[in-house]
């Protein structure tokens, strides 16, 4: 593997690492940006340009914001005095560690019959385009629905209630 | 090490990362913001595989990775709008004090 690839992976991993760990909220959600910024880059170094600018558009431009947004809205942005870890941490960690300890295992046991194709596949706009509209135009209409209803239910769950209702 | 083994490898650790997160942590903001890192490690699978796999022309990994992506930004919205709904009804993102289902 390449330098390039260990380079924005362990940018990535920090980022992501930093947005879970720090304790100033809004610290998280700038390195949380990092980390999306890494995978978009990770997606571009794998030849999936549409999925990269996919990614950079939709995390970076729509969830980080969302993220930043909520914390501006909630008064999150005040670092807790208390610990910022919840009474269940020490489990929780447990449990990641073990899930992480079965992934790796798992990849490496099988890394031996993994296909390994080396020459770049096309995936430009215009393909991804036409096999949108073509063979997945049913899951196409679903997400289109579904994003629909997600947008006015969002809208609807955080409005404002009226007073005695 | 192959590349895909190394992507795969990348994947699972940002997996674990966003679990521990989601885990972990006290504020409702942050554990949303764990489970959307698990989401983009499973998203980095898809691509991965679809770049190593054979037919990367059928375009499956690609497809699945952007009807991922649209349905991970459904899930921030309807979940950082619950997070508003939650903090007006307690003042408080504190996922410990949550611990009523009566309004």
């Amino acid at each position: 593997m390449s330098i390039v690839f260990w380079f924005i992976s362990a940018i990535t991993i920090a980022g992501a690492l930093f947005a879970v760990i720090l304790k100033n909220t809004v610290h998280c959600a700038l390195a949380l940006t990092v980390a999306f910024a890494g995978l978009a880059l990770l997606f571009l170094g794998l030849d999936a340009q549409f999925a990269g600018f996919t990614e950079i558009m939709v995390y970076i431009g729509a969830v980080a914001i969302l993220v930043v947004f909520a914390i501006l809205l909630t008064r999150g942005s005040e670092t807790p005095k208390g610990s910022v870890y919840s009474r269940y941490s020490l489990t929780g960690l447990v449990a990641a560690a073990g899930v992480f300890a079965v992934f790796g295992w798992t990849v490496l046991e099988s890394a031996r019959s993994f296909p390994n194709v080396q020459e770049t596949p096309s995936a430009t706009a215009k393909e991804i385009g036409y096999a949108l509209v073509g063979r997945y135009v049913l899951p196409l209409e679903i997400v289109a629905l579904l994003l629909t209803v997600a947008t006015i239910g969002a809208v609807i769950v955080a409005m404002h209630e009226k007073e005695g209702k | 090490m192959t590349p895909l083994t190394a992507h795969l490898l990348v994947a699972a650790l940002l997996f674990s990362i966003g679990l521990a997160g989601a885990l972990t942590r006290r504020n409702a903001i942050l554990v949303l913001i764990g489970i959307e890192l698990m989401l983009n490690a499973a998203n980095l699978n898809f691509i991965a595989f679809w770049r190593y796999g054979p037919h990367p022309e059928a375009l499956t990994g690609m497809m699945f990775a952007i009807f991922s992506i649209a349905v991970a930004a459904a899930e921030a919205a309807v979940g950082l709008g619950l997070v508003i709904a939650i903090h007006r009804h307690l003042h408080s993102t504190d996922l410990d004090q949550m611990n009523r289902m009566k309004g």
